[in-house]
């Protein structure tokens, strides 16, 4: 018998009367008796907030992959970053956790101005001119970059690197079931887009990832080119981190930017909510996708931040609007902006360097195993895959024995097989290292690994 | 009851001062840092070894150098420039902004939950499927429907995917067709969504009630018609009265009816989707079940379906196998995923939490408190600001401003931006765009009637403004962090950057 109710039983009365009413049944005596609901909800009795925790209790513990019980080296676009208390009980201030979309500016400085300095960040690592003020992830992110390039070039044909998460590639097609897009993958050669073996005669885009999601540095001349051979736009997928250091998007030439913002201060959180990073160059802004915070002023001549090109959105635009998102990721574009703030340019480039340190002294070390190979000979960032030479999931599940979430099962990801490895793809593992693995939990890893497929 | 004293508004804004916030990049100065990482004892090998000069930025991105202290100094005093529900009643309508509970916030932030990977193996993280699928039951009991997906993140994705649905459903039956019916009171995201499902909208009017008009409906049904869209409650507040008799005709022609369930928290426990006749829900969890929006999302939005959709739904889903244990399974027809991993998580474990405090009878209780505010107030305010349409409503109501305007030329904007003065946050303004001068209040069940009365005061004591000084309506608020802003410039000069403010 919980709830968060303030009336006492007596108000209850005095306003039911006010109304002409004495039972709330009478509040409901238009609806069709047909349809109503007779026997109340098939749901159990509400239980008071200590009786719902410990209930909760049985499920966490359950829960053995937590980050507290098992050494995370699992990336594919999610990682376990350091996020400091000063983030977390900023990010969690409830006037920004309790806010609704700003639609009264006059009282949405704080949350406007913070995605205001959340653009221009986005607009930084990207280094594209238009950022947008979230969407939901990284995936849905591109789906909208993808619905631009429509807008753009009035085509269908979008040609997508399988270095793609396979994940946001899922996405991509199912939305294509209603855009009618024609999606054609590219597959890798040893961890690298082979541009060459398909047609990209009549893309509207030309999409790949920076570094792709088995974390190989791929040069993206070619993708470029391509896209400009074909008049298609070139939509880059960055991992935001790696963009501290790495060159942008927009000095790859991209026309669009996307990513996935959880590295920015956003727990694991089982994959959500997460953060769709979305920039873009200046052509494409009556384009763009969500919601645009700009700078302007107050009938008092101060400083003010607004929504604003309100005019693309779907509630003016209705059925010809340019995107159909309403509901963004505000806060998680506000716990990035905080994030970001207190790593500072130096504390953002000493991340991805550490990253990119862990990363090749497991791989180094990873290699040296019998039975253990790269699967691509080509530079990698952060995040590396190899072949085990046994199935990955019995080899990340005997790791797990010893504490390590070894990383991710490609087959997992991809299915039994997938452009992006040649041939059997059933035992290789994509391991990631973030700046919060000690050389210790590294060394670990390994005496675990070739203990597992010994 | 003699007299309710009023209470519960906002009245400490600005706190101090009416000086505008410095950006975090005005602030900063050259090497000062706040960072601090572990100490790992990896090798720290020069980037320029590990990877190519080829792949490396020239120039450094600038990001922000400010110490801690300034980092909590910055985004304390922006929270200070920001209305919330903690500090204050929310009465946007159609938002649903309700008190969002401490303890959901408390359960989101368990590390149990809020540190595991999402692409950890099925058996590492039991308590995560078991979770999800316990939601999934809920909202299924909820709306009456036999399953639902938890990957949509926001509403408009819940459409997206319930428009996608639909589609797949009508392929597999070798039907394909072309159109959807969506009322003309209906949310911008329903004919936004149409077409990104490939289909085109057909508007269907309103009666001199605020409903569907049922003659229109059935004359614009045929075999082309793909599905209806429909809020139920609708936009203005008010029950679909002949929804039976819709699901019927839509039915006949081989449709599917689609439930937008932005005002799903009127009905909990009172009438459900799907005994209704809809076959397609999506829900939006950060209005029903108090998730809170977080200045614009995240929010969370699942689909639940009736048993001939379940096949399509998006995979995997988290599903209870035979011996207890929980895995991942991909329906047999799946359209495919619709997010990057499993939904909004943390959202959806808030969801829970609330769900299971109040029950299937606290629920109900919830729906009907939530329609005694929205009567009360409706009626409380009849003098001042007129019912669009003059009956028993739901969750919340639709007045209009339209007489303060004929006599005194104050409209429902000015009325929305004095009521900011007034500590409280503006109803929904200009919407649904059937309704001139709608001002769309929506309570919810959290705020006490001392609140309902202290906001009806204000709109009295704002409509005494009108007849005596409509001018300094016109510049309301003037007590807020900032005054009106200029819209038309900031549209007119794009400034998205603070790059771009330099330039």
């Amino acid at each position: 018998m919980a709830d968060y109710l303030p009336h006492t039983p007596a108000e209850v009365d005095a306003m039911l009367g006010f109304l002409g009413m004495d039972s709330f049944e009478q509040l409901f005596a238009h609806i069709p008796p047909a349809v109503r609901l007779s026997q109340g909800l098939d749901l159990p009795d509400g239980l008071s907030e200590p009786d719902v925790a410990a209930d909760l209790v049985r499920l966490t513990s359950a829960n053995r992959a937590q980050t507290g019980l098992m050494t995370c080296f699992a990336g594919g676009g999610v990682y376990d970053h350091e996020v400091p208390a000063v983030v977390k009980q900023l990010a969690g201030r409830s006037e920004f956790v309790t806010a609704y979309t700003p639609y009264q500016p006059e009282v949405a400085q704080g949350v406007l101005q913070a995605i205001f300095e959340y653009q221009t960040l986005v607009s930084r690592l990207s280094g594209l001119p238009i950022p947008n003020a979230s969407l939901y992830d990284g995936a849905t992110a591109m789906v909208e970059g993808l619905n631009m390039a429509t807008g753009a070039t009035g085509r269908n044909k979008m040609v997508i690197s399988a270095g793609v998460h396979p994940h946001w590639r899922s996405v991509a097609a199912t939305f294509a079931r209603g855009t009618g897009h024609e999606i054609v993958v590219v597959p890798l050669k040893d961890g690298v887009t082979d541009w060459d073996s398909v047609d990209a005669t009549g893309a509207a885009a030309i999409v790949a990832a920076y570094p792709n999601y088995l974390g190989v540095l791929e040069d993206m001349t070619a993708a470029k080119l391509l896209a400009v051979a074909n008049g298609a736009l070139f939509i880059l997928g960055t991992d935001p981190v790696a963009a501290g250091v790495l060159k942008t998007a927009g000095q790859w030439g991209a026309d669009v930017f996307v990513g996935e913002g959880q590295p920015f201060g956003t727990p694991l959180a089982f994959g959500g909510p997460f953060l769709g990073l979305f920039a873009c160059t200046q052509d494409q802004v009556r384009r763009l996708p969500g919601r645009i915070v700009g700078e302007t002023v107050d009938s008092n001549d101060r400083r003010s931040f607004v929504t604003t090109l309100r005019a693309r959105e779907q509630d003016i635009r209705r059925e010809k609007a340019t995107s159909n998102v309403c509901t963004n990721q505000t806060l998680m574009a506000v716990t990035a902006a905080i994030q970001l703030g207190w790593l500072g340019t130096q504390g953002l480039r000493e991340v991805a360097t550490r990253c990119a340190q862990g990363a090749h002294y497991l791989f180094d070390q990873l290699v040296g195993i019998d039975g253990v190979t790269a699967v691509s000979t080509q530079p990698f960032f952060r995040e590396f895959a190899v072949h085990v030479g046994q199935d990955a999931s019995i080899v990340l599940s005997e790791m797990a024995v010893h504490g390590v979430l070894g990383g991710l099962s490609v087959r997992s990801l991809c299915g039994n097989s997938d452009p992006s490895v040649a041939g059997a793809l059933d035992d290789v593992i994509l391991v990631t290292v973030t700046e919060r693995r000690t050389k210790d939990e590294i060394d670990h890893y390994v005496d675990v690994l070739r203990k597992v497929v010994r | 009851m003699a007299t309710i004293l009023p209470g519960g508004r906002a009245a400490s804004a600005p706190l101090v001062g009416h000086g505008t916030e410095p950006t975090m990049f005005e602030m900063s100065a050259p090497g000062r840092t706040a960072f601090q990482l572990r100490t790992t004892g990896v090798p720290a090998t020069p980037l320029s070894d590990l990877v190519p000069s080829a792949h490396l930025n020239p120039d450094v991105v600038p990001i922000a150098e400010v110490s801690e202290r300034d980092l909590v100094g910055h985004f304390t005093r922006l929270s200070h420039r920001q209305f919330s529900v903690d500090l204050g009643m929310y009465p946007l309508g159609s938002c649903t902004m309700k008190y969002n509970p401490k303890f959901c916030d408390a359960v989101a932030a368990d590390p149990g939950f809020n540190s595991v990977h999402p692409g950890a193996p099925a058996s590492l993280t039991q308590g995560w499927l078991e979770l999800l699928a316990q939601v999934e039951e809920r909202l299924c009991a909820v709306t009456g429907m036999s399953a639902a997906t938890l990957q949509p993140a926001a509403g408009a994705a819940g459409e997206l995917t319930g428009l996608l649905l639909m589609r797949a459903y009508h392929s597999d039956n070798g039907n394909a067709r072309t159109r959807i019916l969506i009322p003309d009171s209906a949310h911008g995201t329903n004919p936004a969504s149409v077409t990104l499902g490939g289909y085109q909208v057909t508007t269907i009017p309103s009666n001199d009630r605020g409903l569907v008009d049922l003659d229109k409906l059935k004359a614009a049904l045929g075999p082309d018609v793909a599905g209806i869209m429909l809020t139920n409650p609708n936009t203005l507040g008010l029950f679909e009265e002949e929804i039976t008799e819709i699901a019927a005709a839509v039915h006949d022609v081989g449709g599917l009816l689609y439930y937008d369930g932005a005002n799903l928290n009127a009905i909990l426990g009172v009438v459900r989707p799907g005994d209704m006749g809809f076959d397609i829900v999506h829900m939006n969890l950060h209005k029903t079940f108090a998730t809170p929006h977080g200045g614009g999302g995240p929010g969370a939005g699942p689909v639940a379906v009736s048993s001939r959709l379940v096949d399509f739904l998006p995979g995997p889903r988290a599903t209870r196998l035979a011996d207890g244990t929980f895995d991942w399974v991909t329906p047999s027809k799946s359209i495919g995923r619709v997010h990057g991993w499993h939904g909004n998580a943390l959202v959806l474990a808030r969801a829970l939490a609330y769900i299971n405090v109040h029950g299937g009878d606290g629920l109900t209780r919830v729906a009907q408190h939530a329609v005694l505010n929205a009567n009360w107030l409706r009626q409380r305010l009849a003098a001042t600001l007129p019912a669009a349409y003059d009956r028993v409503c739901m969750h919340e109501c639709v007045l209009t401003a339209t007489p303060l305007k004929t006599k005194y030329g104050v409209r429902g904007l000015d009325v929305a931006k004095a009521l900011l003065e007034e500590g409280f946050h503006s109803p929904t303004v200009y919407f649904p765009l059937i309704v001139e001068e709608a001002l769309m209040f929506e309570p919810t069940e959290t705020e006490s009637l001392q609140t309902l009365e202290a906001l009806a005061q204000a709109v009295e004591r704002i409509a005494q403004r009108a007849m005596d000084d409509p001018e300094s309506l016109h510049h309301a608020p003037q007590t807020t962090p900032v005054s009106r802003v200029d819209e038309a410039r900031a549209a007119r000069h794009l400034i998205p950057t603070e790059d771009a403010a330099n330039r």
